[in-house]
């Protein structure tokens, strides 16, 4: 990124590194918690782990105010309307990690009140294995998260 | 229903006069049960009440005579000697709903709230957004398999949902459990109490603005899941208490890791009540605050911390010990008030109470097997499995097929963080249940909370609703 042409003092760099910089290093998620999992995603935001190293510790209340939703848990039939309702509150740009077997594909419930995976009504970008993943498989979900914005081009 | 015959149903014959809907006098309840069980066939015409409830039922609190009626059937009718008894104008409330996304709602709970101004005058808590169907997915597992199922349930405590789902197993089995596994089993719960009230308090503190409560609460929370982990192989649901004993022995230096919990407890919870014992905002917002009297408490089912600080001692732990609890010295926190300040000081009681039941079962650890030599219920040991042919195949028999277990049904409970955690288990020979019903101590919380909400203040419904601590995996299951 340095140019030996800038005077010292300077760093040139494209549009679309400068920009998917920002938009990793200050992810807000909103909060999303369902059920066991959710427990995991606080824990990984408190002191022990201290999400707040990756500049996302602001679990925003409200999903005006987010741009990467975390679906922490089982999702049942009647909280999926809820849950998508969320996502389109949501402005763009926006992204959503998948915690837990359960939000990935209905976990140990293959039954009659579990969706079957969320991205049957979200799309995911990340999808973070466990039951319940650890703080570690969180964070490292989220870095995964952060590698593929960086990558990408800016518009989506 | 108005008279006037509007667009929609003009064409249509005249509703009969048992449409429910129609008739005059107020809805009794066996005419709304009645109601609940008439069948629509999809494709003929909508019926008047399918087109008036949703898929998650009418969205309406019940109507006031019959929620008074209720009441007062129930002797909880609650009269409001402080409020100013004029009658508002129907305009001046207003319905609001709570959840189920919402920050302090704890988990998927939506609370229907009617206020009038910053009054609350009625709640209608709304569950069932959780709802894994895991009584169904039981009827498919083993028994062996249960304990996978059902530790699930309540995520704050998954050791209790295991210890019950085989306590009632080993009940209709009829076997023993040696005495260090039965050790064992009293250890990992009662440190799983502590771990989670000290959630409770970190969401309590966080609710109500304290909110370094929050990561203090995190912070000791963390050396119990170490401990956890170490022992069991995971942070929460752990599948480690299983019928017929624990999945394997604590590990070595168990005892150096219980020992530093024991240390570090005192100063941190020492260090808890410095920040908010005479922390006057704390004391404001807990302190007559959803308060709920011994007898609504008992007409209602609240059992557990809530059920206590209003006073009634009733701890299962002494009224049905379990998994020899007997044989250790406890005594039972009780408040006086019922409100959440009081709450808070049983919590803390239980959390002291607890560690002393571990260091108790620290000191007196028997020695001995980790689960029963049953052959029924207990795979045959490694090495006899290189031995024997038969060994080998009851081994692959057992994880195959599972263990059958005796016709019958049992109910079987115990003391959870949250109250009386319950399981009804109905065996009809074969290796998976045939029917497991769950009581859940938050669901029946979770019902009292009109109780405690009602004629307060809309501010105070947080404080109230964490300071029941309902887990929503627990209600919803
Ligand atoms: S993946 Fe496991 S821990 Fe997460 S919500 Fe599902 S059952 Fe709970």
């Amino acid at each position: 990124m340095v140019s030996e042409a800038a005077p010292p003092g300077f760093l040139t760099t494209n549009l679309d590194k400068a920009v998917n910089w920002v938009r990793t290093q200050s992810m807000w998620p909103v909060s999303f918690g369902l059920a066991c999992c959710a427990i995991e995603m606080m824990a990984t935001g408190a002191a022990h782990n201290d999400l707040a190293r990756f500049g996302m510790e602001v679990f925003r209340a409200s999903p005006r105010q987010a741009d990467l939703m975390i679906v922490a848990g089982r999702l049942s039939q009647k909280m999926a309307p809820v849950l998508r309702q969320v996502y389109d509150q949501m402005a763009e740009p926006k992204w959503v990690i998948s915690m837990g077997a359960c939000a990935s594909s209905g976990g140990m419930f293959n039954n009659y009140a579990l969706v079957q995976g969320v991205d049957q009504v979200v799309p995911v970008d990340v999808y973070v294995p466990g039951c319940p993943p650890g703080p570690q498989s969180l964070m490292h979900g989220i870095l995964t998260l952060q590698d593929q914005i960086m990558a990408g081009e800016i518009k989506r | 229903m108005s008279d006037t015959p509007s667009l929609t149903t003009g064409d249509r014959e005249t509703p009969s006069a048992e449409s429910p809907l129609e008739t005059p006098t107020p809805v009794t309840d066996s005419d709304e049960r009645r109601r609940l069980h008439d069948v629509w066939v999809a494709g003929t015409e909508e019926p008047d009440w399918v087109k008036d409830a949703t898929d998650e039922g009418a969205q309406e609190l019940l109507s006031e005579a019959d929620e008074t009626s209720l009441a007062t059937q129930r002797g909880t009718l609650v009269d409001d000697d402080y409020l100013v008894e004029d009658d508002v104008d129907e305009e001046e409330r207003q319905i609001i709903n709570m959840g189920p996304q919402h920050p302090s709602t704890h988990g998927v709970l939506r609370l229907q709230l009617e206020l009038e101004g910053e009054t609350i005058r009625r709640v209608k808590p709304i569950i069932g957004y959780l709802h894994t169907g895991m009584e169904k997915t039981a009827e498919t597992l083993t028994y062996m398999q249960g304990s996978t199922n059902v530790t699930r349930m309540d995520y704050l405590s998954p050791f209790f949902n295991e210890l019950c789902f085989s306590l009632a197993v080993e009940d209709l089995l009829g076997i023993d459990i040696p005495p260090r596994a039965q050790a064992i089993r009293i250890l990992m719960t009662e440190l799983n109490r502590v771990s989670s009230h000290l959630l409770w308090v970190a969401t309590q503190g966080m609710d109500i603005g304290a909110l370094s409560m929050m990561i203090y609460g995190w912070r000791e929370r963390e050396l119990f899941l170490e401990f956890f982990e170490s022992a069991t192989g995971l942070r929460m649901n752990h599948n480690y208490i299983r019928p017929g004993g624990v999945a394997a022995d604590l590990h070595d230096g168990w005892e150096d890791e219980v020992e530093a919990i024991l240390e570090a407890m005192p100063g941190a919870l020492a260090e808890y009540e410095e920040l908010l014992n005479e922390n006057p905002i704390f004391l404001d917002r807990t302190m007559g605050v959803g308060v709920i009297t011994p007898d609504e408490a008992l007409a209602y089912g609240v059992t557990g911390p809530a059920l206590r600080a209003a006073g009634v001692d009733w701890d299962l732990r002494k009224a049905m010990p379990y998994s020899g609890i007997e044989n250790y010295e406890f005594d039972v926190p009780l408040g006086k008030h019922g409100d959440v300040h009081d709450r808070y000081l049983v919590r803390f009681g239980e959390v002291r109470q607890s560690l002393g039941i571990v260091r108790q079962v620290l000191e007196t650890m028997p020695e001995g097997d980790f689960r029963t030599e049953d052959r029924k219920v207990t795979p045959p040991p490694r090495k006899r499995i290189d031995e024997s042919m038969e060994a080998l195949i009851h081994h692959f028999k057992l994880f195959t097929e599972g263990f059958k277990v005796p016709p019958g049904s049992v109910y079987q409970a115990v003391e959870s963080p949250r109250g009386e955690l319950g399981m009804y288990l109905v065996s009809d020979g074969s290796a998976s249940p045939w029917r497991l019903h769950v009581r859940g101590p938050s669901f029946a919380n979770v019902q009292a909370l009109p109780v405690m909400m009602t004629d307060s203040l809309v501010a105070d419904i947080v404080s109230t609703l964490a300071s029941v601590d309902p887990v929503l995996g627990d209600v919803d299951r």
